[in-house]
């Protein structure tokens, strides 16, 4: 897994690109604790454009996000969501609580 | 139904398998000419039951994760993922939205409710102290 990010006006962008599995889960949320605790923010979006597979395991490193994320005041966002983890988020309701927007 | 293909696949139950196992089966049954979303479903079901294995089969113990691939005229296939790991006590438990026995490490717990929502039937067979036997059925549409 490869990660670039942006960091603008209160928001951070992060763009993650490959398999988001159990394979990849802890670098990923390594990377993503790090931004979480280094910056202050309001919105932290998740550019999914580059992840072409996700499986619970991502549904999880994403609702312990969205936990931390909120317990500090802001949102979490997922953007460029592709079909097949449109398909995750959407049978395991995490559309619900962690809104799609579009950039 | 007639059998037309199959293929098994004994591998360890060590992180970075589950990636080599859904592209595996992806690519046995691309010659079926499945749909995207009908390929995107199997490597989904597959990485699931592969990580299961691979999570919770064998604490504290090494094991295999035995996949077997079964295509039956040329449109309907079967997958199977066994171990010989530790089992479940209780099945219709472990198959509830959310349910995991690894919350701390930031499990979801939807691995069971995704695999059946991705393919047409599943099967869970699983005794304590001698392991589980997931299968899965996906019949292609358009073939
Ligand atoms: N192959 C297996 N061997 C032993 N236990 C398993 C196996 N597969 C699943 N389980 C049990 O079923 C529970 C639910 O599985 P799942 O829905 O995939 O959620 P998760 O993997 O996030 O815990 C697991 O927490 C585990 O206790
Ligand atoms: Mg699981």
């Amino acid at each position: 897994m490869k990660y670039r990010s942006e960091y603008l006006k209160d928001c951070i962008t992060v763009m993650p690109e490959g398999d988001l599995d159990a394979e990849s889960a802890r670098e990923t949320r390594e990377y993503l604790d790090k931004l979480i605790d280094g910056y202050r923010f309001d919105t932290f979006i998740i550019d999914f454009a580059k992840v072409d597979f996700m499986d619970s395991t991502g549904i999880g490193v994403l609702l312990g996000r969205y936990k931390r994320i909120k317990a500090l005041g802001a949102d979490l966002c997922v953007t460029n969501v592709r079909p097949q983890v449109d398909k995750v988020f959407r049978i395991s309701g995490l559309y619900q609580i962690i809104k799609a927007v579009s950039v | 139904m007639k059998i037309t293909n199959h293929v098994s696949i004994t591998l360890p139950a060590l992180h970075g398998n589950e990636g080599f196992a859904r592209a595996a089966v992806a690519a046995f049954c691309a010659p079926l000419s499945p749909t995207l979303e009908e390929i995107n479903d199997i490597k989904t079901a597959v990485s699931e039951a592969v990580t299961n294995v691979i999570v919770h089969a064998y604490p504290g113990t090494s094991g295999n994760v035995e996949l077997t691939v079964r295509i039956f005229d040329d449109r309907v296939i079967d997958i199977v993922v066994a171990d010989q790991g530790t089992g479940m006590s209780n099945v219709e438990e472990a198959r509830k939205p959310f349910f995991t026995t690894k919350s701390q490490e930031e499990h979801s717990g939807m691995g069971f409710t995704i695999m059946e929502a991705f393919t047409d039937k599943i099967e869970i067979l699983s005794e304590k102290g001698r392991g589980t036997s997931i299968s899965m059925r996906k019949e292609l549409k358009n073939a």
